[in-house]
């Protein structure tokens, strides 16, 4: 496998393999991902990226291989070890997963309140900066049943950032979104991705805007990792599966902007 | 014949098939009831592991109790009606309709009030906490505290029950309370029956022993109804029974509350079959 990280990884997971029921989903999974940079996950529906991710938030174990968080093995973390690698965890569900009966404003405050023994003012002070960043801070007292696709994945990353995490999980981040809706997501993800340095693993659909964020992408197919390569090094791959991947979802024919310029120019 | 082979023809006979579906049953029955039992292990081991959330408690008790006693009030009155005006007509059969008071206290006390009121909190409460829990599941909410580092266990399902041991004994009291009030409209106001002899019958026939196993009843029906609703909803994604979504929570919810109430009435028996 062609994997072309530097050696610091925040996760990593080494012949990761999953069945569930009958169907093997993971095969054998090599992944690592960088400290401090962004690695997207990319596949087709159905091969599993969210079940990696469940696996890295510890949340499925796997029926062979290891996960392993800043170097601890989470099969091997107890309840509480595995709670204090989740409290550097941030996660931005696929449908948001907010808790449907507290507002906005509790939602946020939820994992401050919870977990922190700060006061409320303090809470409250964190969470409307929060809410500020994110543009929503006019929402704060409705529920998330009133609120947009957009807003609610909106509040799902303040939600995520609270606490300040080391890393971020952002499952399908604009899966539903229209264009301008999934852009407004990803300018937040580079504004608080350069004020609060995390690392990111996103899993997305969203080729080939999805490259501009990434500093990493890794294709999910057959039930392997088949390459963590940069989004230039990923589009021009020679790979077969990659080279599928990438002219069943970005056409036939790749042309890089010097190319595409050639292209226009008479001749 | 190899293994394989007889193994294959078997399969193709369709020999092996019921013992398969034998074996397949009972291992998810072991598998179903194994994680509900550790499931109220956990519950019960994070309600007396520190620190002590005592505004989700309330919050709960106010749900599963202040707003079940309207029904309770309704139920009550009109069991201890009913039951002055049968008692009254089958204890004048035998003259003695001075015994309406104890007939009357000791069916509420013993039996009728903490199995009524079980009922009445399963369909009112254990229904609503179920389908809570199960959409909580559906839509990743869960999940999304787990991700959180907040135990599911210690905030979302040990105030609730704690809750439902507080309340449903609670609840039971006031069941009780009304129930024989409502047997004294009937029969000592409406039949004419003495009152002094309603009271003094019951003073004299209701022990300490009655009240007691009144009181473990409800106990017990409490946990019982918090259990089944709260781990059915908890494990809806591994209900095999159930649909999914909407459907499957609905279906979860139904299994629920059958579920408790046929336990109520089970447990009941055997409370008594123990404690008499």
């Amino acid at each position: 496998m062609q994997q072309d990280i530097p050696t610091d990884a925040a996760i990593e997971l080494t012949g990761v393999e999953k069945t569930f029921g009958r169907q093997k989903v993971l095969r054998n999974v090599n992944l690592s991902i960088a400290a401090g940079k962004t690695t997207v996950i990319v596949g087709g529906s159905g091969q599993g990226k969210s079940v990696i991710l469940k696996h890295m938030l510890g949340l499925v174990r796997p029926d062979r291989g290891a996960v392993k968080v800043f170097g601890q093995d989470l099969a091997k973390a107890g309840k509480k070890e595995l709670n204090q690698i989740r409290m550097q965890f941030g996660v931005l569900f696929q449908n948001a997963a907010l808790f449907d009966s507290m507002t906005v404003f509790d939602n946020v405050a939820l994992p401050l309140r919870e977990r922190t023994k700060l006061t409320e003012t303090e809470i409250r002070a964190k969470v409307r900066e929060k809410l500020d960043l994110m543009d929503l801070i006019e929402s704060d007292g409705k529920y998330p049943a009133q609120l947009s696709g957009g807003m609610k994945k909106r509040v799902g990353l303040a939600r995520a950032l609270v606490l300040h995490p080391k890393v971020v999980f952002f499952d399908e981040p604009t899966t539903g979104l229209d264009v301008s809706r999934s852009n407004e997501i990803y300018r937040l993800f580079h504004k608080t991705q350069s004020q609060l340095n995390y690392t990111a693993v996103i899993v997305s659909h969203d080729v080939p805007k999805i490259f501009k964020l990434a500093d990493y992408v890794a294709l999910l197919a057959e039930g392997q990792i088949q390459g963590v390569m940069s989004p230039e090094a990923f589009q021009l791959s020679d790979h077969p599966l990659i080279r599928r991947y990438v002219v069943e979802t970005m056409g036939p024919i790749y042309s890089s902007a010097k190319e595409e310029a050639a292209l226009y120019e008479p001749a | 014949m190899s293994f394989r082979a007889r193994r294959g023809r078997w399969r193709k006979l369709g020999i092996g098939k019921p013992f398969e579906k034998l074996g397949d049953s009972c291992l998810s029955f072991l598998e179903q009831y194994g994680r509900m039992g550790i499931f109220l292990f956990s519950c019960l081991y994070n309600l007396v592991k520190p620190p002590y959330p005592v505004f989700p408690v309330i919050r709960q008790a106010h749900f599963i109790g202040v707003r079940s006693v309207f029904v309770i009030l309704f139920t009550g009155a009109f069991t201890g009606m009913v039951l002055g005006l049968q008692g009254y007509y089958t204890l004048n059969k035998f003259g003695s309709e001075g015994l309406l008071g104890s007939a009357v206290a000791l069916s509420l006390i013993r039996e009728l009030g903490p199995v009524m009121t079980a009922l009445m909190v399963v369909g009112r409460a254990g229904s609503a906490i179920c389908a809570e829990i199960g959409i909580m599941r559906n839509s990743e909410q869960i999940d999304a505290l787990e991700c959180m580092a907040i135990d599911p266990y210690k905030y979302l399902l040990a105030p609730k029950f704690l809750a439902g041991v507080i309340a449903v004994p609670l609840l039971t009291c006031i069941f009780n309370v009304v129930g024989i009030l409502g047997g004294y409209l009937v029969g000592v106001v409406m039949l004419d029956v003495n009152g002094g002899t309603f009271f003094q019958g019951m003073y004299a026939s209701v022990e300490w022993q009655d009240v007691q196993m009144g009181v473990v009843k409800s106990l017990i029906f409490g946990l019982l109804i918090i259990w089944i609703a709260s781990a059915k909803g908890y494990f809806l994604h591994l209900e095999k029974t159930g649909g999914f979504g909407a459907e499957g929570v609905s279906r979860t919810t139904t299994d629920a509350v059958v579920l408790s109430s046929v336990s109520i009435l089970v447990w009941d028996y055997l409370i008594s079959a123990i404690m008499l």
